[in-house]
């Protein structure tokens, strides 16, 4: 294999792992999305304060980020449980834009919670198999990486399996896809909501401990995952599970293609031209509903 | 009470508050420094080591030269709009000089707040040659303008090699892609081909400040197959660079910065331990020997007892020299005001300085020359001085010690 070949493998290889972590990420926003119609704005404020629960979980008691997703996405479901039921729930029914004010409230002040907890410098999780790369003949894939993207991936398909085998996640499917047919059966649909953020809040929970592992992160980048997350569900189809996941994927490809043939510095404006182009020709992206 | 005595009383306080507000600031004793920082957002942690250069400053001056200066310290955010409003808000809460900011983008944004509003501003860190291009009355910078910096680090990278008898004949060059990446890469376009280094470049590759993962950099460095990486950074970046060097098992003989920060920051060190060890920067740097530079690492210590002068050497050194400089023109000029002050900061020649260098001494374009650097290498995960030989700590060793030859 030449050099060039083995370099796109290998960048291309990196762009759909770490593809799959965003995709988890962004899979939270569509499920909520998808069910009781709210748009996060506080997605990616949520995923940095639980990139912070496992990052003092790891310092306080040594908690491996691999272990402490489970009590981190419980954490994060009961409090996207009480979001929607508490906070969230009364705006439902009012109009668009009071939602979109009480969710970037939320936001700001997730944002600014954490900077005067933990402050502005760079966090990171040091582990050893961080450094390291699995060889495959010429190829290199980091170790790091290659977990995270897997756990991503069987988080997303454990989601996606109570969506299809369990009773309550055939009522939530129910619910996102006839509210008054739901309403009529008996079905609680208030209750079904805040599972649904729940589990969304749980999904970006579990992103949020992957994540620490390939970045280093501080308060300020709340507000671009939340950019990045929004970029992969409108190409991925909102609403869409799988299409959150294949969003992410595309997205993490197109940034990582970008970079190796064109110029690293402009990489995420491609994600930005990849979605322009998707609105263009698949107006409701690429695996979502009709509009 | 009637309408009209109410604002008969209504005038009168008003113009009291007025009158002792001139008064106050007529009757100022202490110079008011107006310090602009980024002291959160992606250059927080420099920021905040440039802050303790500011922190120790009134207590050495007044010791040193008995002059009393006050600080008034405000966070840029590592934004230039914020670096903008903030020395807005510090000029109208009554800064009569300001120090500042660690970054050519801000640099050029309060350069055009201090100008417009006629308050000195004395730059302590910023290399982007065309601020003191632009003909300002007001702007002063102690620092070496990107094409000196680079002709410094370039110089020190020839000497390196003739130290180490290490022959590298190719390097990569990889800038990030903001104003000082921008000026300092220009500079190297321009100076390069005029010192007849013994190695070439093959590729140039710019990334954004605030990448959060650089692997696709570092696969298409890598397959450059140059033998060394030549850097301008900032922290976070050369801390994933650095990894990424590691994780993508790239053989390459050492990391060089011709006068960038990032790989002698406390942050670096702290983060990546031992994988810190080798690299290489020129910059600017103090001068152990400097009467100046014992009195500044005493009060170090007492501020920071747990810390060392050594991991903040160029922010500290550099922010503190900008003070001395306000506080040094205050004591001649014996007053506040903005011209008497800009005046006296024109005619400053400061001999015993703390950093390496010439005298302060600003030219007509209010710019200091002759600030000179040292070659800096991480050994025992902290920064040592390996060259020019008078002042060397320890010997320079390159390449570092994971490469292994072919």
């Amino acid at each position: 294999m030449s050099v060039d070949l083995i370099n796109l493998a290998n960048v291309t290889i990196s762009g759909v792992l770490t593809g799959l972590v965003y995709g988890l990420m962004a899979l939270g926003l569509s499920v909520i999305f998808g069910v009781a119609r709210v748009i996060n704005f506080a997605h990616g404020e949520m995923m940095i304060i639980s990139m912070y629960v496992a990052s003092l979980l790891f310092e306080w008691f040594g908690i491996n980020p691999f272990f402490a997703m489970v009590p981190v996405a419980v954490l994060f479901f009961y409090l996207g449980y009480f979001l929607q039921s508490k906070v969230i729930q009364p705006f439902i029914t009012r109009p668009d834009h009071t939602q979109f004010m009480l969710l970037l409230a939320i936001a700001m002040i997730m944002t600014h919670s954490t900077l005067i907890v933990f402050g502005p410098d760079a966090r990171t999780v040091s582990l050893d198999f961080l450094l390291e790369s699995i060889e495959l003949g010429p190829l290199l894939i980091d170790r790091g990486k290659l977990y995270a993207a897997l756990v991503s991936f069987s988080a997303a398909v454990a989601l996606f399996s109570f969506f299809r085998f369990t009773f309550t996640g055939t009522a939530i499917r129910a619910c996102a896809d006839n509210w008054l047919g739901a309403k009529i059966t008996g079905l609680n649909i208030r209750k079904l909501y805040a599972i649904a953020f729940g589990l969304g809040s749980g999904c970006v929970a579990v992103a949020g401990c992957m994540l620490i592992l390939l970045v280093d992160f501080t308060p300020a980048l709340g507000p671009p995952y939340t950019l990045l997350a929004f970029i992969i569900v409108i190409v991925g189809g909102l609403g869409s599970m799988t299409g959150a996941l294949l969003g992410g994927m595309l997205i993490g490809v197109t940034e990582a293609l970008a970079g190796l043939w064109i110029t690293p510095s402009a990489k995420s404006m491609f994600s930005f031209a990849l979605m322009i182009a998707v609105l263009l020709v698949r107006p409701r992206g690429l695996l979502g509903n009709k509009l | 009470m009637r309408r009209r005595q109410f604002n008969r009383l209504l005038l009168a306080t008003a113009a009291s508050g007025v009158a002792s507000f001139n008064i106050a600031r007529a009757q100022s004793s202490k110079l008011r420094v107006g310090v602009l920082l980024p002291k959160s957002g992606l250059q927080g942690l420099i920021g905040q080591s440039c802050q303790k250069g500011a922190d120790l400053a009134p207590a050495v001056i007044k010791d040193l030269f008995g002059i009393d200066i006050e600080l008034m310290n405000a966070d840029t955010e590592t934004q230039v709009d914020t670096a903008r409003t903030r020395a807005e808000r510090l000029i109208q809460e009554g800064a009569h000089c300001l120090v500042g900011p660690f970054d050519s983008g801000a640099a050029a944004a309060i350069a055009q707040v201090a100008e417009q509003r006629g308050v000195p501003f004395v730059i302590n860190i910023a290399a982007a040659p065309q601020i003191t291009e632009q003909g300002y009355k007001f702007v002063f910078r102690n620092f070496p303008i990107a094409s000196e910096l680079i002709r410094n680090g370039l110089t020190l990278i020839a000497d390196l090699f003739k130290a180490t008898g290490a022959m590298p004949r190719t390097a990569v060059f990889m800038h990030v892609n903001d104003t000082f990446g921008q000026a300092n890469a220009k500079a190297i376009g321009a100076i390069m081909p005029q010192l007849n280094l013994p190695f070439s470049l093959v590729e140039t590759i710019s990334y954004d400040p605030a990448a959060k993962d650089l692997s696709v950099e570092v696969a298409k460095a890598k397959s450059t197959k140059a033998d060394f990486l030549l850097l301008v950074s900032r922290l976070n970046d050369a801390i994933l660079l650095r990894r990424e060097i590691i994780k993508q098992r790239w053989n390459v003989m050492g990391m060089i910065s011709p006068g960038s920060p990032g790989m002698y920051e406390k942050q670096f060190y702290q983060t990546l331990g031992k994988l810190s060890d080798g690299c290489v920067s020129n910059v600017p740097w103090f001068d152990p020997q400097a009467a100046v530079t014992k009195s500044v690492d005493a009060a170090f210590r007492k501020h920071n007892p747990q810390d060392q002068l050594r991991f903040h050497a160029l922010n500290v050194g550099y922010t503190f020299e900008a003070i001395l400089i306000a506080a040094d023109a205050y004591k001649r000029a014996k007053s506040t005001d903005a011209q008497a002050l800009t005046e006296a900061i024109r005619a400053t020649e400061i001999k015993n300085r703390m950093m390496i260098g010439a005298p302060i001494k600003f030219n007509a374009k209010r710019q200091v020359e002759g600030n000179l650097s040292a070659c800096i290498q991480n050994q025992g995960q902290k920064p040592v001085v390996v060259l020019p030989a008078p002042s060397a700590e320890a010997q320079a060793k390159f390449p570092w010690t994971e490469y292994k030859r072919a």
